[in-house]
């Protein structure tokens, strides 16, 4: 569940796993993008007007551009997608586990399957997930989520690399109607008027690097937590860096293990998790303090095994209050309500870790407070971005994917403009109803569980125990985080 | 017949709730008859209502006088009024709200009965192959969408400043630069004109017929251009005591939301008579359906009452109708 969100200090720092640009087949779908053709053929008729252009082909924009590709009611619009990095390739998986991992909801599992890439990625390489156990280190509450008799997937682990990679795939498939412009920046956005004056372009107009300008009715920012498109947009954003840094890495289990449990348990200095990778492989995303995290990142390996598994398992934060209160409530509880309670299952222990895997980078979370202006919308990270912790960064914009493109869908069958406000205030009216709450729970979460104030630990020992013991409000719970 | 009966259906079910009419609807047909009347008024803006009344009056379908584009150089308050206009059209906050509004309904209306009638056209353009007459164009506010659906439309208006309006504005869009073309002239203009007889397969009249002095012409014009077996499409209001009294004593004399004098009663015409008038022609009427335009939330729904606006479609038979044409003029 702890997916992270794409950030690019990580991405510097382990792209070199992934990717290799396979030049034969770049070639093949850039034919279209030579610059000199479209600037000397269509430049001054104004021939280079989008109907979409997307900023930004990460997970979360690759999927746009194929969800908007594969849509009938979208056929024959000019739809534009543009990457500043390299177009990301992968036949085959490489040896070695990428950290930035994240977890897929059967939601967006959905999503990927409807947009062809899921059986990509089910032959690159994923892995699903049964249960999540979420406990305490200052007092043994625990809770556990799983599906109906551990029958069906809660969720996927799938490295970021391969959902871009099945993506890319499935975009090829559309060469006729995406163009997809790699290593591409865009160094200016300019405006329109939020209504037609004489003489101005009434498309937003895009500068990129190399001189060439595109105009667009509609620009969707995909463009991640430091969107351009937000901030030249002036769009204001909320938002709090959690004085906290993740540490990632690869970890080997001491045995192979069935592996289907997500761990996660809340430390005083923040959350520790563990994602199966494989039967003898899991990713580590570990939300501490900076000046901890430096410890933890220049830490020989042997001494970071061991605080991992420390962290795991040490009962050091418990006090004899809040332990004999909470067994005492869980005692009652397991009287009222004899079938409620789940078992408490010890995670794996780790032997090492993968070699040169481990990279931290700092935690924050935004929300723009608009996700949409007159003839732009905001998706993903660009539009919210999550703390780790329960894993919702990739799924939170894969269900915005969902909606915008069902809005555009029936804008153009209506015929409207793509860039209009009225069907675009629809995207942003649904999608803040569902991000908002999801953002404030995991914020909400993340402080509570940042204290070892015994009354607050008490609180939210009881709290983890009797949602525990209720089914019911346990399947919510699930239900609304696998949207 | 099935159609008569639906009609006459619809004007027992607004004999009923007149009587009963809740109050706060009363603010609707105002706010519905404002806009209808700044259509109109901008048309007085050129300054030859006085001198078209009469005009139209004796021609027909002239209401309004034609001023060719080709005869003045521009004049720079000219350009800058039309500039003012041009914003206004397509402002969708504005004083046409309610037109961009309504779109959410005769949008539709159109696709879909287009659809039942002529299939499918091509995915993501549902109106490929077809030819439209959008009449009373305006801004062009629905002649753009009907363009994006794949439609090849003309779009006539006699003010000419709309229609260049719609031009610039339509102009800048690629996509709509193919298959989108307006005109400044009339109905009977362009019946005249060679190549138009039989020449489409739909003639949308959207808010247009409150405002022509004689329809026995206007329908005509539209039975000569229409293909054989090609639909009308109008929105209008009724002629009721209803809308008598919310549009022109409320909105013109008790609340002088409008100009006195701005809307002509006679002018209204209900269903039942549209549908008359439209049988003797040998146009058949499919469907009519009642909308509501709610100021408060600025949005158009379907009603079941035709009682104050309605939107009709009919299509042209394919044998000769009978001989009840307006032959008089």
């Amino acid at each position: 569940m702890f997916a992270l969100a794409k950030v690019q200090q990580a991405a510097a720092a382990v792209g070199r796993q992934c990717v290799s640009v396979r030049s034969v087949r770049s070639v093949n779908t850039l034919r279209a993008l030579s610059t000199g053709h479209s600037s000397s053929e269509h430049g001054e008729h104004g021939n280079d007007v989008y109907d979409i252009i997307i900023s930004g082909g990460g997970m979360v924009g690759t999927a746009m551009a194929c969800s908007l590709g594969f849509d009938p009611n979208l056929q024959g619009r000019k739809i534009l997608l543009l990457e500043a990095g390299p177009k990301k390739e992968m036949d085959q998986v490489p040896e070695v586990y990428s950290t930035r991992v994240s977890s897929i909801s059967p939601g967006s599992a959905t999503l990927l399957s409807g947009l062809g890439a899921w059986d990509h990625i089910v032959n690159l390489r994923c892995k699903p997930y049964q249960k999540m156990q979420v406990w305490d280190a200052c007092s043994d509450a625990l809770i556990t989520f799983d599906k109906e008799n551990l029958q069906d997937e809660m969720a996927y682990i799938v490295e970021n690399d391969v959902i871009v990679a099945a993506l890319t795939r499935q975009l090829q498939t559309l060469s006729d109607q995406v163009e997809v412009q790699y290593r591409t920046k865009v160094v200016k956005y300019t405006w329109p008027r939020p209504f037609q004056v004489a003489d101005s372009i009434p498309w937003v107009q895009v500068t990129l690097a190399n001189g060439r300008t595109l105009q667009t009715k509609l620009l969707i920012g995909a463009d991640g937590p430091n969107s351009m498109v937000r901030s030249k947009a002036g769009i204001p954003t909320v938002k709090w860096n959690y004085d906290q840094s993740a540490v990632v890495a690869v970890l080997h289990l001491s045995e192979p293990t069935e592996n289907n449990v997500a761990w996660q348990r809340f430390l005083p200095t923040g959350p520790i998790a563990m994602l199966p990778l494989s039967d003898t492989q899991s990713s580590l995303v570990w939300s501490t303090s900076h000046h901890h995290a430096e410890e933890l990142l220049q830490m020989d390996e042997e001494s970071f095994v061991d605080a991992i598994n420390n962290a795991f398992w040490s009962n050091e934060n418990q006090s004899d209050l809040v332990e004999a209160a909470g067994s005492l409530f869980r005692h009652a509880l397991s009287i009222l309500m004899p079938n409620g309670a789940s078992t408490r299952q010890l995670p794996p222990s780790v032997a090492a870790i993968g070699p040169k895997s481990r990279v931290m980078f700092p935690l924050g979370m935004g929300h723009a407070s608009e996700y949409i202006r007159h003839r732009v919308a905001l998706i993903g990270d660009a539009a919210h971005r999550v703390h780790p912790l329960a894993g919702q960064g990739a799924n939170l914009g894969f269900g915005d994917v969902v909606c915008l493109t069902r809005v555009l869908s029936q804008a153009a069958f209506n015929g409207k403009d793509l860039g209009d406000m009225q069907h675009l205030l629809e995207y942003e009216t649904e999608r803040q109803r569902h991000n908002l709450p999801m953002m404030a729970a995991v914020d909400l979460m993340k402080r509570l569980y940042s204290t070892n104030v015994a009354p607050l630990v008490l609180l939210r020992t009881f709290g983890l125990q009797a949602t525990n013991a209720l089914p019911p409000l346990k399947e919510q719970i699930i239900a609304y985080a696998s949207k | 017949m099935f159609s008569k009966k639906s009609v006459r259906l619809a004007g027992f079910v607004f004999i009923k709730s007149r009587l009963k009419w809740p109050i706060p609807v009363i603010k609707y047909p105002t706010n519905e008859c404002q806009c209808a009347v700044l259509k109109r008024s901008h048309s007085s803006w050129t300054g030859h209502k006085q001198q078209t009344h009469s005009e139209g009056k004796s021609r027909g379908v002239h209401i309004y006088s034609v001023r060719h584009v080709s005869s003045s150089t521009l004049d720079p308050a000219e350009v800058r009024k039309f500039q003012v206009l041009a914003n206004k059209w397509w402002d969708i906050q504005g004083e046409f709200a309610p037109l961009h509004a309504m779109n959410e309904l005769r949008v539709p209306f159109i696709r879909d009965n287009l659809l039942t009638v002529h299939g499918g056209g091509e995915l993501g353009r549902p109106l490929a192959g077809l030819r439209i007459l959008d009449v009373g164009c305006g801004g062009g506010l629905l002649t753009e969408p009907l363009g994006r659906m794949g439609a090849e439309v003309l779009g006539i208006d006699p003010v000419e400043v709309s229609v260049r309006t719609a031009e610039m504005h339509s102009s800048l869009d690629p996509a709509l630069r193919e298959r989108v073309r307006y005109r400044a002239c009339t109905m009977e203009e362009l019946t005249e004109e060679e190549g138009n007889e039989e020449a489409f397969d739909a003639i949308v009249a959207s808010e247009v017929l409150e405002h022509l002095a004689d329809l026995d012409t206007f329908v005509h014009c539209c039975y000569c251009m229409l293909k054989p077996g090609g639909s009308l499409f109008v929105t209008t209001i009724s002629r009721t005591q209803l809308s008598y009294i919310l549009g022109i004593v409320m909105a013109e004399q008790v609340l002088r939301i409008v100009p006195r004098g701005t809307h002509e009663w006679d002018k209204f015409i209900s269903p039942v008579e549209l549908e008359t008038l439209l049988e003797s022609s040998g146009i058949s009427v499919q469907s009519v359906r009642g909308m509501l335009y709610n100021p408060l939330s600025r949005c158009w729904s379907w009603q079941q009452s035709t009682a104050v606006n309605y939107a009709l479609h009919a299509i042209k038979q394919k044998e000769e109708p009978p001989h009840q044409t307006p032959a008089e003029d």
